[in-house]
């Protein structure tokens, strides 16, 4: 069976951590970028920062693709140590093939349960004969000559990389490219033709990074955060980019400093934002409390990862829902989003930036690390002007009042240097002014006033990116989307009829919208990533729904495949 | 911007009534504030207070300036994001024993490690007023309460060694009774650079009823000229009795103000991404 889907071709490079695993699958995907190929690269490790397991999965394509098939083509192990900790990740089957080396030792039992072909190269022993070579760099030769990407690519590749630091490894690592390209198996691997033309306006880019751009492009101007997996990278990111374009980033001593931080700079006029995980996620929800009843505009970033607690800090799941829906004490209405793929990052982190700076409330965006951690070649997305627009008073008022009463629930929002605007924020219930009240009628007053903000907003088509027609429809939300999009696709291949809804705005809810919809629909199937089907029951508590619901969820930290949704669609289909 | 726009106490001062107890010395560090920034002259509008929870972090509703009422104990971390955004507006911090050195103990280290220009004045009665009397981290041992029927048997937390030690530009003491000597030291430590840090020895009528009396008679400004040797503040503040006032240490540290490099659109970044 190839890939039922799209055309691709799929690669995992494993060893020990530290071995040169995701360099040499960094460079590969360089290397076929170049050729015109699209592709994708996600990186699977232990808790090691040295010593552990490491594995590069990459999938190329003659077409942009943003998740991952539901098989590999090809698996290079380096060495087995730790090999069986992936097991489960690497499905592999009898039309796979295992590059392994014979030092290495005999196959562990899960690979050659697979019943693959197996090539043998003695890679270490050949690094060996090279002073300086690096392992890696033999197995990046036998890969790329197996499928098909010219030596000169891969070698430019590694030049771009790390050849003008350092000279001298450069020469060692093309000596190694060389001796892998004429030590590779002969082997039948159905190859991707390569286009005369690479396609011209393609970007290289991770997810973290697209978040980290989006938001900038969306106005943000001061982040605070604390290191934390897998969100780190946005931090790092901003922490260069920020200060070309006017802005600044601190780390903080906690997350309970960082969301603070962020609160008191967006009083201060500044679009704001932090990146952080779950565990940051908990630690923030009292101060995102007050920033809803302050009416402060800020983007919370969760990159989601495999929980409770710690849980697997480097792995992914969709489980963090239920906190950034629910997490806040008291009602406390809020926007919480989702990027629908790893490009899609930039535009859910500007739109958040549009939403907070509009809204005067927090926005929690909820990418995971199957997202963030990814690296995606694709075509230059489109230039969107979201601007960050938060209402001012305009006139020097009499008798400023903070919390106005509006039709909108939106109130001229004075920033400090203002003469006449003073006012104090307050996580107190307050009234108009600001000023604090244990009053019935101003509670229910600002309550009334917060919720209506939300109720009262036009969220446009982002909400939901909705494709196609049918009496069965798919609904999922955030990483979950791209996998289902490739089951959907090769679904009406196949002569079914279906219809996609992916959510990009998961609160507040929009039940008229999903309604319409769902027009015509009378049967959902749901899928998700989290062990107690937690965006099901958000969407029972919201929405109405067609009678046949058919959730299907489980945890992480294996990544959905559309193989499997295919399956659920054909099944629902047939029903 | 003219910065000399208002100079009288009563320009400071909000509509809104303050919840203190009668006699509180809270009500003598607002007036303390109202006096502090009419000497400084500086625009209600260009200055920021924020504060946490407690009896003493009510403080910035009843000033006309800018003010930001937050959770407990984050007041010192929401003020370092004000400040690192907007420079240009004079920040100052307000909290309590409990607010600041329990709750918020973490955030203190930091913000006197960090250096930032902000004014942190804490005031001190050593109890938690307005959850009714529970001891804070500055209580004597042997004070008996609900809580800690029998004291809490505890050494108390030593807030000005702390400061010095974790970096903090500026280290002084006041007594809310010496309203000339609180206007005073306010005024010095927003004016020197840096963190400031002010403990304003500030009775709790209600839960403390002794603390007014023995601390009017018990402060004494300190006997020492106020030093710029971390190594001379230290051995001083470690014999130090708890009643010196006035000014114990002035460093000369940088404070720290990340700022831009440049102004260029976002769009400049794409370079990067693209092949």
């Amino acid at each position: 069976m190839g890939n039922a889907m799209t055309k691709s071709l799929s690669i995992v490079l494993t060893g020990s951590g530290g071995a040169g695993v995701m360099t040499a699958g960094q460079t590969l995907l360089d290397a076929a970028t170049s050729c015109g190929l699209y592709g994708l690269m996600t990186r699977s490790t232990g808790p090691q920062i040295r010593g552990g397991e490491a594995a590069a999965m990459i999938r190329l394509s003659p077409v942009p693709v943003q998740s991952h098939s539901d098989r590999f083509d090809i698996l290079l192990a380096l060495d087995f140590e730790n090999a069986e900790r992936f097991a489960e990740e690497l499905p592999l089957d009898a039309a796979s093939l295992i590059i392994a080396d014979p030092a290495a030792g005999e196959l562990p039992a899960f690979l050659r349960a697979c019943e693959a072909a197996i090539g043998l190269v003695p890679m270490a022993k050949l690094a060996k004969s090279i002073a300086g070579a690096r392992v890696s760099m033999v197995a990046l030769g036998v890969l790329a000559r197996i499928i098909g990407l010219p030596e000169t690519a891969v070698i430019a590749a590694v030049a771009e990389s790390i050849g003008r630091k350092k000279p001298e490894a450069l020469v060692a690592s093309e000596k190694a490219i060389r001796i892998g390209t004429e030590m590779a198996p002969e082997v039948a691997i159905s190859r991707l033709a390569l286009p005369a033309q690479p396609p011209p306006d393609r970007w290289s880019i991770t997810g973290n990074e697209a978040t980290a751009y989006g938001a900038m492009k969306g106005g943000v101007k001061f982040v605070a955060g604390y290191p934390i997996t897998p969100a780190t990278e946005i931090l790092e990111w901003m922490a260069t980019a920020l200060p070309q374009c006017g802005g600044v980033l601190v780390q903080a001593e906690d997350e309970l400093a960082s969301i603070n931080m962020i609160i008191g700079a967006s009083f201060g006029g500044a679009p704001s934002l932090t990146a952080t995980a779950g565990p940051g996620l908990s630690l923030m929800t009292e101060s995102i409390g007050l920033a809803v009843a302050s009416e402060i505009p800020l983007v919370i970033v969760d990159v989601m990862r495999s929980g409770p607690s710690t849980g697997i800090a480097t792995k992914s799941e969709q489980s963090d829902l239920n906190i950034a829906v629910y997490g806040l004490h008291g009602d406390a209405p809020h926007v919480v989003t989702a990027p629908l793929s790893v490009a899609d990052c930039l535009l859910t982190a500007q739109w958040s930036v549009h939403l907070a700076e509009s809204l005067q409330t927090p926005v929690i965006m909820l990418s995971d690390q199957s997202l963030g951690q990814a690296r995606v070649v694709i075509d230059r997305p489109a230039d969107i002007v979201l601007p960050a627009k938060r209402l001012v008073p305009e006139v020097s008022p009499d008798g400023y009042k903070r919390y106005a009463m509006t039709e909108t629930g939106i109130s001229p929002m004075a920033i400090p240097g203002y003469s006449g605007g003073q006012y104090t924020a307050d996580g107190l219930t307050h009234n108009e002014r600001g000023t604090p009240t244990s009053q019935a009628k101003d509670h229910i007053a600002q309550l009334g006033k917060r919720q209506r903000k939300l109720d009262a907003f036009d969220f446009s088509a982002y909400w939901a990116d909705i494709d196609g027609e049918g009496a069965l429809a798919v609904l999922t939300w955030g990483s979950s989307s791209q996998p289902v999009q490739e089951a959907v696709v090769a679904a009406r291949a196949n002569g079914i009829e279906v219809k996609l809804i992916a959510l990009r705005l998961i609160a507040p809810a929009q039940p008229a919208l999903l309604s319409a919809a769902l027009a015509g629909v009378d049967r959902v199937l749901i899928i998700e990533q989290s062990h107690t089907g937690q965006f099901w029951r958000y969407l029972r508590a919201h929405y109405d729904l067609p009678r046949d619901v058919v959730p299907n969820y489980c945890p992480g930290p294996l990544p959905i495949r559309p193989g499997e949704v295919h399956k659920y669609i054909q099944r629902e289909a047939r029903a | 911007m003219n910065m000399i726009t208002s100079c009288k106490p009563a320009d400071y001062k909000s509509a809104v009534k303050p919840v203190w107890c009668p006699g509180c010395g809270d009500h003598s560090v607002l007036l303390s504030f109202q006096r502090a920034l009419a000497e400084l002259g500086l625009p209600p509008e260009q200055v920021a207070i924020v504060s946490g929870i407690g009896c003493s972090s009510r403080i910035p509703a009843y000033t006309n300036c800018y003010g930001f009422h937050g959770v407990h104990g984050r007041s010192l971390a929401l003020a370092s994001g004000l400040k690192v955004a907007r420079p240009d507006l004079t920040v100052i911090v307000a909290s309590g024993d409990g607010d600041g050195f329990s709750i918020g103990g973490n955030h203190f280290l930091h913000a006197c490690r960090r250096n930032i220009d902000l004014t942190y004045v804490v005031m001190d009665n050593r109890i938690y007023g307005m959850t009714k009397g529970q001891p804070s981290p500055t209580t004597e041992p042997d004070w008996e309460t609900a809580i800690a029927p029998d004291g809490t048997g505890l050494s108390p937390f030593h807030p000005l060694v702390i400061a010095l030690a974790s970096g903090a530009n500026f280290v002084g003491r006041a007594f809310s009774g010496d309203l000339a000597g609180t206007v005073r030291l306010i005024v010095e430590a927003v004016r020197t650079p840096g963190f400031s840090f002010v403990q304003i020895l500030s009775p709790c009528v209600t839960f403390r009823p002794d603390q007014q009396r023995a601390w009017k008679q018990a402060v004494h400004p300190a006997a020492v000229t106020e030093t710029d040797d971390p190594a001379r503040a230290a051995r001083r503040l470690m014999t130090d009795d708890g009643f010196n006032t006035g000014v114990l240490y002035r460093g000369n540290r940088e404070p720290y103000q990340p700022a831009p490099k440049a102004y260029h659109a976002p769009s400049c970044l794409e370079t990067e991404f693209a092949l």
